[in-house]
């Protein structure tokens, strides 16, 4: 499959024939990237797993810090993704600024044991890994829409986001495995986390080709909030960023569920797995679906499945098959929303502020996202979870109207 | 075609890195193994080391190693009973294994992360404590605890002591939000805890025949008992630090011990002199000693955690 697909690639990066790719076939550089997030989800999800059990068992630190450290992981990235995206645009190297935000935060993982006791030190190594990530999201993602045809937008993400998931999925398995093997090897957890992301930037290097563009000249930094403002672009982001603003927070969903659903609470550590597993699953087939559905209906679709979640944790039945029927819809949720929102997008951004749009995108549906979890937060302290979910399912619904509405009168 | 080559010759390193890395540990693990633990032999100290094998020493020569046991991450014994609280491979999952008389006797399943376990005087109690993340709509990165007491003898596993009547100040308390850590036990079925709801802490005592738990004073969190069972060694709440104190139970009162570090341990009496506790020395967990009494200074006694006097 690989060698087959480097050839169909060859052909896309010419530029001019790209509309020529025999479909069947996705370009090299989405299925390179797309084995760049696998190793490099592997290697974060590894950290991400065992941190809190370093923090407390292996370095004796109590478990006091472990708030004040986790606060780091959320915000903070929103500003990195748009200078990230702003710098690929400008330097007209979107490649360049992805392979310094993999670099950097495959650098931290030799930074966790050099920090030895310091909280200080772990932090640092936690923030710049994250700001790392949010340097190289958005010119990945711009490379991704311009190494492929735009008919075959969805299907492109789909496979990336396939592959992307299924690197976290395996993250865990693989530290919870070598510290099963060697108790208390945190070092070896540090130490096969840092090969992971030197391999994935390694093969962004040497198998990624960053897609020729019609770059003519430098774009200024008025020229690419100008772009935030067009009327198509800025209509999505007002959309997405609606529908951002109604999404309940995963974790709220995971824990009412496992109320709600009358679970084990020993399985609400799992619960993430079945979301997971079904968005890693169904994102390549929604993604091509979504190609001939229509994208931005495909996304406004997927959050009519997120509002049937909603209310199933409304209804309260308890039961594995509802449990399952939950987890079913938010997985299908995130295959039909989370790569199809950049196909959605990339087609409206011209190509020379493609990585900046799509910043702009992403950006504002995270802080609004953020925003919707501390509304949910605010709403539960007030009233029972059941009933606010319920609210929730229903303002979804008419989110969606109103953005199709919205989205309609503009294009 | 160099440069796929290049590629991959250099992807083919980090691989065999990576591999080589983990081979290497694994081998070097295989180091000189001590013989079984010896709990009968008083006089001594167990602890988990930084691999998280539980180790036995002399307690005036921590060098020289008795024997060494089962992998975990907190330890505790007591007549003949060891309680050895792990992780399994599931996040958020661990295990209380018991073992009597060198041999393993149960094992429960106990959901979140190990933190603290005790045995009673006579072996027969064990009391846990797990914490975990993300189990409600707490902001991300919040924690709760939960603790609880198996009885060896019946088999009867006091599921959390949240299920337990609670009364704060002679009246009965009720809230969705407590929760509890530190089980220490006194003689027979009686106990002390440490209970947090809505940002206050209370020591505990606890009687699992009538399933009761009564206030006895504010601000006092992971109690531990004294032989003597008339002082308890206990964790101070300032602002965002612990230091340990000792708090007199007859007379009420309370000094600071000369450690004034901050300290996040459920502390061991190693004689009622001596207190033993964890604390990061800069290198990873290291278990020190101190006075009882607040005299003297903290004294670094080994590299590990989770100290237990034999």
């Amino acid at each position: 499959m690989y060698l087959s697909s480097m050839r169909a690639a060859d052909s896309a990066r010419a530029g001019a024939v790209k509309h020529g790719l025999r479909r069947g076939r996705v370009p090299v550089t989405v299925v390179a990237l797309g084995i760049v997030s696998f190793v490099t989800d592997a290697s974060a999800e590894m950290i991400t797993a065992v941190l809190p059990m370093y923090l407390i068992y292996g370095l004796g630190l109590g478990y006091l810090q472990l708030g004040a450290l986790d606060s780091l992981y959320t915000g903070a990235t929103a500003l990195l993704r748009l200078a990230g995206g702003y710098a690929a645009d400008r330097l007209n190297r979107p490649k360049a600024v992805a392979v310094a935000g993999y670099g950097v935060s495959a650098l931290t993982r030799l930074g966790f044991p050099l920090a030895g006791g310091s909280l200080a030190g772990i932090s640092t190594c936690v923030a710049i890994d994250r700001a790392g990530k949010g340097v190289r999201t958005a010119p990945r993602d711009a490379m991704i829409t311009l190494a492929t045809p735009t008919a075959e937008l969805g299907r492109a993400f789909g496979v990336h986001r396939a592959l992307d998931t299924a690197g976290a999925l395996l993250g865990p398995l693989i530290a919870f495995g070598l510290l099963a093997l060697l108790p208390g090897g945190y070092d070896a957890v540090f130490m096969v986390s840092f090969c992971l992301g030197a391999i994935g930037v390694l093969v962004l290097i040497f198998f990624v080709r960053q897609p020729g563009r019609a770059a003519a000249r430098l774009p200024a930094l008025r020229a690419g909030l100008r772009v935030a403002l067009q009327p198509r672009v800025r209509s999505l982001v007002l959309a997405a960023g609606l529908l951002g603003l109604l999404t309940v927070g995963d974790m709220f969903l995971y824990v009412a569920l496992q109320r709600q659903a009358g679970l084990p609470t020993s399985m609400l550590p799992l619960l993430p797995l079945g979301t997971a597993g079904t968005f890693m699953l169904a994102a390549i087939p929604l993604g091509r679906f979504a190609d001939r559905f229509g994208r931005w209906r495909m996304f406004l679709a997927a959050h009519v499945l997120l509002a049937g979640a909603y209310l199933l944790v409304a209804g309260g039945i308890k039961g594995w098959v509802v449990a399952g029927a939950v987890l079913l819809l938010h997985g299908l949720f995130y295959a039909a929303s989370d790569g199809v929102l950049m196909a959605s997008a990339g087609p409206l951004v011209p190509e020379e502020l493609r990585a900046t749009g799509l910043a702009v995108v992403q950006t504002a549906q995270a802080l609004a996202r953020a925003v919707g979890a501390l509304g949910f937060g605010i709403a539960t302290a007030a009233a029972a979870a059941r009933p606010v979910f319920g609210v929730f399912a229903v303002l979804l619904v008419a989110g969606v109207f109103l953005a199709a509405r919205m989205r309609g009168r503009r294009s | 075609m160099s440069r796929i080559v290049t590629g991959v010759v250099l992807i083919v390193l980090f691989v065999a890195a990576g591999i080589g890395y983990v081979g290497w540990r694994a081998s070097a693990a295989d180091g000189p193994t001590a013989g079984p633990l010896d709990l009968a032999r008083t006089g001594t100290l167990l602890y988990v080391d930084r691999t998280s094998t539980v180790r036995q020493v002399a307690r005036d020569h921590p060098d020289q190693v008795i024997g060494s046991g089962p992998t975990c991450h907190r330890v505790y014994a007591a007549a003949g009973t060891l309680g050895c609280l792990r992780t399994t491979g599931v996040p958020m999952s661990a295990e209380l294994d018991i073992y009597r008389n060198g041999g393993p006797s149960k094992t429960l399943p106990v959901w979140g992360d190990p933190s603290r376990v005790r045995v009673s005087r006579d072996g027969r109690l064990l009391g846990w404590t797990v914490f975990r993340a993300g189990d409600s709509y707490m902001r991300q990165g919040a924690f709760s605890t939960t603790a609880g007491i198996f009885d060896l003898r019946d088999g009867t596993q006091y599921g959390s002591l949240e299920d337990f009547a609670m009364v704060v100040d002679g009246k009965r308390y009720a809230s969705p939000d407590v929760n509890f850590w530190g089980v220490t036990f006194l003689s027979g079925s009686t106990f002390y805890a440490t209970m947090a709801s809505k940002g206050r802490t209370w020591l505990m005592r606890g009687e699992l025949s009538s399933r009761r738990l009564t206030s006895v004073r504010e601000n006092v969190e992971c109690p531990s008992v004294s032989p003597d069972q008339g002082r308890i060694v206990y964790k101070f709440r300032t602002g965002d630090r612990w230091r340990l104190h000792v708090l007199d139970l007859k007379t009420g009162a309370d000094h600071p011990l000369a450690e004034t570090a901050h300290i996040d341990d459920q502390a061991a009496w190693l004689d009622d002199q001596m207190i033993a506790y964890g604390k990061n020395d800069g290198s990873g967990p290291a278990i020190f000693t101190v006075p009882a009494d607040g005299t003297g200074s903290p004294y670094r006694l080994l590299a590990g955690s989770s100290p237990a006097p034999v």
